[in-house]
């Protein structure tokens, strides 16, 4: 029955797409692009339309609709609004760009596209939160208050409470303050974590650039067996290791999560940083530097590292979102960042359970999603920043 | 195709070469536990005697490099070692350490056959539909379509595993009651029942993997659109769909096998969260539960599988694009 439905619906949307392109054909008197066009296309701009259609409907169902049938579809009100609030911010964020700033900033801004843009706006606001949270938050990240689960949107009649605009979790925790704490903990230790990982990985890489022989058989050989390992996996056999040495002490462990996921990530910046490394070695440059007697730690900072910058770049904003996302998914499993410190992957599992009421309190089951949200908007942005930066210095244009 | 026998075979020489290491690298990390297992299962107040017991029975007593050997015989012939958790009380009460206890190979086999079912179905899903929308991004390249399919791709290869699949639990599970949140998988289940039941998890993992192959599909394609055999057949008139399929698909095909490979391999790591998140009985939850109470053979068995499956696929994605490219067969 329901393929039949299906079936039905598709032969409609191809019916649709043929008049489409017959219409076009017509109005236009046979313009070259209704010509030559496949009825494939025909297809995809009727269906583009048919689900543009769908989502306006829902949408204006999920406003109007009394609640039992507006319940259903608040989560696709949210990602419509979310969605165009999102590309507003940056467009406006673009244009504010393209007028404001030195005239280097200006020309970077006019060629950037939307995505882009929206995801520098998302990084510096990340930033300001996580450096601020201390201002920001209303409460402390592991205070713990006498009002217990109190629902998302402030409003008393919903079992809100203005004083909480995201509510407070089980046991009486203010959401939107452990929000803003995980901005600290999560993306600071991530970001530590990542430049250790840089800082470690890029100078042994370099060294072995440089030095060749076998100090680079070694490293490299080593460097090998660490990645025939998968990250995560290795990452959890370390860490049942680190707990046992960690014992009590909760913020140790922490520290050792730090290391061994600074180590594991440090295999990939090797290998970028020793490939960048040996296209540059052989430049005649250095040869130069070296015959000038250039010592090692010289040639290394003032020779190498300054050409080796924008890959290096590319592969940081790569490697945070890599080492961010392993970071919540160990804290998500329970072995990664430790109470009370606040944390958006813990805060995901200890909310999980809220999700099964979406069909009735869609705000209470929005709580956990706003955590594991607030994850990847961040990773999306730094791809967004990352893939402009790509698609600019490599020139492809096809 | 002598020298492809033989390029074969070395790969797979090396291929066991790092796993052998591999095996070391694991066993020489667990033996850097403070202490060691026998004071770990008593905890704080064990009496002398007691450890040197159960040291003599786990052969704790043996210097590293035999246990080694002797661990890793057993796993030659498929015995895992047993479990600590299981072994706890049967100590206590004096009973030989291998009676009436489940070994870790036990444990292991039923939720390794879950996994794969798991891995399958993700990749029956994944591996046409990335393949088919990749074509049809490279067609319609620089589009609305294109853009929209980037824009997508992105954003779901950068979300974290338990992201995608709470937003697929919310729409699929609970808003649409379709199919179940918890997958609950016993033996002596039907087919059918049991792909309903595996759908939610394998559709979260097709999530993570399609967009990355995806992508690559697109790339690979679009890189060879620029070479004169490609100009030659749009010249002869050929429609776009079939200059693609026809004349740049075979020969994107290499890169496009690899990249599937390598994402078959990153299933495995994304497996142990997607598994957690829907109670799906395999050996990423087996793997977890082990971590977080210290059930150090089974974490060490776990590991090695992990990394023999990776490894295996990183093996299989190097010989198949040996294979199809009779270039890399010389190499200079």
């Amino acid at each position: 029955m329901m393929l039949a439905y299906i079936f039905a619906a598709l032969l409609a949307l191809l019916a649709l797409g043929w008049a489409f392109r017959a219409a076009g054909r017509a109005v236009t008197g046979g313009a070259p692009y209704f010509r030559d066009m496949p009825l494939s296309i025909g297809f995809g701009y009727a269906l583009g339309a048919a689900l543009l259609l769908w989502v306006g409907y829902a949408y204006v169902l999920a406003r109007t609709a009394p609640p039992e049938v507006a319940n259903k579809l608040f989560f696709l009100r949210v990602a419509v609004e979310g969605l165009v609030l999102f590309s507003v911010a940056g467009w406006l964020f673009r244009l504010a760009g393209r007028h404001i700033g030195t005239a280097a900033s200006r020309k970077l801004f006019r060629a950037m596209p939307v995505t882009a843009a929206f995801g520098i706006l998302t990084i510096l606001v990340y930033a300001f939160v996580a450096i601020f949270a201390g201002w920001l938050a209303p409460f402390g990240q592991a205070e713990i208050l006498p009002q217990a689960n109190v629902i998302p949107g402030g409003n008393p009649a919903l079992g809100g409470d203005p004083a909480f605009p995201l509510g407070t979790d089980q046991i009486g925790r203010d959401i939107l303050s452990r929000l803003i704490y995980g901005a600290q903990n999560t993306v600071g230790i991530a970001f530590i974590t990542t430049c250790i990982a840089f800082l470690l990985g890029g100078s042994l890489g370099f060294l072995a650039a440089v030095l060749g022989g076998w100090l680079d058989q070694l490293l490299s050989r080593m460097v090998d067996v660490l990645m025939a390992i998968p990250s995560l996996i290795f990452a959890l056999l370390l860490m049942t290791i680190a707990s046992a040495w960690a014992g009590s002490e909760r913020w140790l462990l922490t520290v050792y999560m730090i290391l061994i996921i600074a180590v594991i990530d440090s295999t990939r910046v090797y290998r970028l940083a020793r490939a960048v490394g040996q296209n540059i070695v052989v430049m005649d440059y250095i040869e130069a530097a070296k015959l000038r007697g250039e010592r090692l730690p010289y040639l290394i900072f003032r020779e190498i590292l300054p050409n080796a910058t924008a890959p290096l770049l590319a592969e940081f904003g790569l490697r945070f979102c890599f080492v961010f996302l392993t970071i919540a998914a160990l804290s998500f499993l329970g072995v990664g960042i430790q109470p009370p410190l606040a944390d958006w992957g813990t805060m995901v599992r200890d909310l999980a359970a809220f999700i099964n009421y979406a069909a009735f309190a869609p705000l209470a089951a929005s709580t956990p999603l706003l955590a594991a949200g607030a994850i990847a908007l961040l990773t999306v942005a730094v791809n967004f920043v990352v893939d402009w930066m790509l698609y600019a210095s490599s020139g492809l244009k096809e | 195709m002598n020298s492809v026998v033989t390029i074969i075979a070395q790969r797979l020489a090396l291929g066991l070469l790092t796993l052998l290491i591999v095996s070391i690298v694991i066993f020489a990390a667990v033996n850097m536990l403070p202490g060691d297992f026998a004071e770990l299962i008593l905890g704080q107040g064990a009496t002398p005697e007691a450890v040197t017991a159960i040291r003599s029975d786990l052969g704790l007593d043996q210097p590293p490099v035999a246990r080694y050997f002797t661990w890793l015989g057993g796993v030659m012939q498929g015995d895992l070692g047993n479990s600590f958790a299981q072994a706890n009380f049967a100590n206590f009460a004096g009973a030989d350490v291998n009676s009436g206890l489940t070994s870790v190979a036990d444990q292991i086999r039923p939720r390794f056959a879950n996994t794969m079912f798991l891995a399958l179905v993700t990749a029956a899903i994944a591996v046409p539909l990335s393949l088919t929308l990749g074509v049809l991004a490279a067609l319609f390249r620089n589009s609305l379509f294109d853009r929209i399919a980037n824009v997508g791709t992105l954003t779901s290869i950068s979300s974290p595993e338990f992201f995608l699949a709470y937003v697929l639990i919310l729409f699929l599970a609970v808003l649409n009651p379709w199919l179940p949140s918890l997958s609950n998988i016993y033996d002596g289940m039907g087919f059918g029942e049991r792909l309903q039941r595996t759908l939610l998890p394998a559709l979260t993992l097709t999530l993570v993997v399609t967009a990355h192959m995806m992508r690559m599909t697109r790339a690979a394609i679009i890189n060879l659109l620029a070479s004169p055999y490609i100009e030659m057949a749009r010249l002869k008139g050929l429609s776009p769909m079939r200059v693609i399929l026809r004349h740049a698909l075979p020969n994107a095909l290499a890169p496009i096998i690899n990249v599937v490979a390598l994402n078959l391999a990153y299933l495995i790591t994304g497996v142990v969260v997607v598994e957690v998140v829907f109670v799906y009985p395999g050996i990423g939850q087996l793997f977890v539960d082990s971590v977080k109470i210290r059930d150090i053979p089974v974490v060490q068995a776990c590991c090695l599988i992990f990394a023999a499956a990776y490894i295996l696929l990183n093996l299989t994605a190097d010989i198949l694009s040996i294979l199809s490219n009779p270039r890399l067969r010389h190499p200079k």
